[in-house]
């Protein structure tokens, strides 16, 4: 392992956060929510490609991760007063673990296509619970609360603006980038990218497989949990839709689009996706059905592509 | 003995009778739906994600067609066709680029065509349902209902179809092609049996048979964009606990899961209904997951 590419990714990595942290100092209103929407589907994108990626399980229910966050953090806005921020993120990620922990238990029976469909048909049991327990959920209104104040206890409180909530939710995403990096460069990390590679293989040597599954879903759950929590304090709401199984198909569309097994590639897929559908409705109008040129495009990158925008520079970015 | 015989009297008899009809009938519609996909899947490995939207597609032509010839039967068979038509292209363009590489990569590609029919019927005819006028209207007495005719007409026709395509299947010299090309590849390429055309044969043969249960369904709840993805959903809980893969298994979970839904929806409401078949998947992942309906493997 020579040092050199090391240096040259982390000095590609602080010119990325500058130009990130300076972002919303420059940018209109609109663009700066647009690049704080980006940055938190970018994260909900990287948590699924530590299983598509780096495990090789395709999950078509991390829309149930995502809302279970959203729900949990709305419970904490609502129920405690006055709403604590912290509170709210502690209570979203329990949630999401909480579920986490049951698909990934009964899911990882299976394998390849089976555990994608029975994680898809798992979300759908979340929205439809959601969906039909009016009196908790708010039913198809959903939820709507107030956005806590940052604090830190005994130290500071004060109001979230536009700019500081683009560099809190920053911040989050980049420690969650850091974190899920050093994870799947960690033993544990190469175990799931032996799984992907050769699972029955991976099995003989003695790992116990269906142990490091669980844990992986587990921790992408717990990721598209904070992102479910970080989008409910942005948009001041949870909404049985973000637990439909569209999030979870725009996620996969994220991690395919940017490039999988990259973890930078799922957030720049997000923004190329976003970036395509304000484009496109700013072209022919809002009732313009986006979603039929950029599936043209998403079949297209999976025959052509499929790689992903950022797959030439997946070696480098796994330095 | 006086317990018993309230208990007894406390079971709405005539309720369940009914709801078994009605399971039987959705049952009988979800088993064309399911045994298509898991023609599909057996033959080629690939979990067609844009299933629910071929029976979308097939109710919209069905509606199109209705109003331009006006009988029911017409659009039936129409709808049918061009579907597996479009069935056979969607395989060339879309599925044969990927013969070959991961199967996940073409549920992915399946879910992308899913996502443009989806849109696509929204943007052209709006979020408002279509109806499908039933070509027979009568009823008959059950109970306290007029039941209509015409659904038993649907678990009728439903079955002709799958027991049409099974006939097709043990003696067709196609079927035999489509059998021999599930049971192994490369070997049946080996034997000169065209697998390329057999895959898309099996692909529109399996789109046909959703456009048609497309149609026969049209009447009882309306057409709309979204209604693929609920039977979509069905389907596939219907396959895995049928058995991936196995046509007999998968018609009868299809029956299995829709009486145990129509039986719920006695007491809660048909939304919450669908649970009920969510926990017979989880129940068979724990215990069973090779399927219900599927000899033990060895």
């Amino acid at each position: 392992m020579s040092t050199r590419p090391t240096t040259t990714y982390w000095i590609g990595f602080c010119v990325v956060q500058a130009l990130l942290i300076a972002a919303p100092l420059a940018l209109p209103e609109f663009w700066r929510r647009f690049l704080t929407e980006v940055l938190i589907w970018g994260l909900l994108a990287m948590s699924s490609d530590l299983l598509i990626g780096y495990t090789g399980m395709v999950s078509f229910g991390h829309s149930a991760f995502f809302g279970l966050g959203m729900y949990g953090a709305a419970a904490a806005l609502l129920l405690v007063s006055p709403p604590n921020l912290w509170l709210a993120m502690g209570l979203g990620l329990i949630g999401a673990a909480a579920i986490a922990l049951f698909v990934a238990y009964f899911s990882t029976r299976l394998r390849d296509i089976y555990f994608a469909i029975t994680t898809l048909i798992f979300s759908q049991i979340f929205y439809v619970i959601i969906f039909t327990w009016t009196s908790v959920t708010g039913g198809e209104n959903g939820l709507i609360f107030s956005r806590p104040p940052l604090s830190i206890p005994f130290l500071f409180s004060m109001r979230f603006t536009g700019t500081t909530l683009h560099w809190f939710v920053l911040a989050v995403v980049t420690a969650s980038y850091l974190i899920l990096r050093r994870v799947t460069q960690s033993p544990f990390g190469m175990v799931l990218q032996s799984i992907r590679e050769n699972e029955a293989r991976t099995r003989a040597i003695g790992y116990p497989v269906e142990r490091y599954k669980i844990v992986a879903v587990m921790l992408s759950g717990l990721f598209a949990g904070l992102a479910g929590v970080l989008y409910a304090i942005q948009n001041q709401f949870a909404a049985p839709d973000f637990v439909y199984f569209l999030t979870s198909g725009d996620t996969v569309i994220f991690n395919v689009m940017g490039g999988i097994g990259t973890l930078v590639g799922p957030i720049v897929g997000a923004g190329a996706f976003q970036l395509l559908r304000e484009l496109l409705s700013r072209l022919f109008g809002d009732q313009f059905p986006y979603l039929i040129p950029l599936g043209f495009v998403f079949i297209l990158i999976i025959i052509f592509l499929p790689q992903g925008l950022l797959g030439f520079a997946r070696r480098w970015l796994n330095r | 003995m006086d317990a018993v015989a309230q208990l007894f009297q406390s079971i709405p008899v005539d309720q369940i009778l009914i709801q078994t009809i009605n399971g039987i009938v959705t049952g009988m519609i979800l088993a064309l739906v399911a045994s298509g996909l898991t023609l599909i899947f057996g033959i080629m490995e690939v979990v067609n994600f844009a299933h629910g939207e071929l029976f979308m597609l097939g109710a919209y032509i069905g509606v199109l067609v209705l109003a331009g010839t006006g009988s029911f039967w017409i659009a039936l068979v129409v709808a049918s066709l061009m579907v597996a038509l479009f069935g056979a292209a969607l395989q060339i363009v879309t599925l044969r680029p990927l013969l070959g590489r991961d199967p996940l990569t073409t549920i992915l590609a399946t879910f992308g065509t899913s996502l443009i029919l989806q849109n696509y019927a929204l943007w052209q005819f709006g979020p408002v349902a279509r109806k499908i006028q039933e070509p027979i209207t009568s009823h008959f007495h059950l109970f306290y209902l007029e039941y209509p005719w015409y659904r038993l007409l649907i678990a009728v026709l439903s079955g002709a179809i799958i027991g049409a395509f099974w006939l097709f299947l043990k003696f067709g010299k196609f079927g035999i092609w489509i059998r021999a090309t599930t049971q192994d590849r490369v070997m049946a390429q080996a034997m000169g049996i065209p697998v390329p055309w057999v895959h898309t044969a099996t692909f529109a043969i399996g789109a046909g048979m959703a456009a048609a249960s497309g149609v026969l369904f049209g009447p009882l709840v309306g057409v709309n964009h979204t209604m693929g993805l609920d039977w979509v959903l069905k389907a596939f809980i219907v396959v895995v606990v049928g058995g991936m893969g196995n046509l007999g298994g998968s018609i009868l979970a299809a029956i299995f899961i829709s009486l145990l839904e129509a039986y719920a929806s006695i007491w809660v409401s048909p939304a919450q209904a669908i649970i009920v078949s969510f926990i017979a998947l989880i129940l068979t992942l724990l215990f069973r997951p090779t399927g219900l309906f599927v000899p033990t493997p060895k």
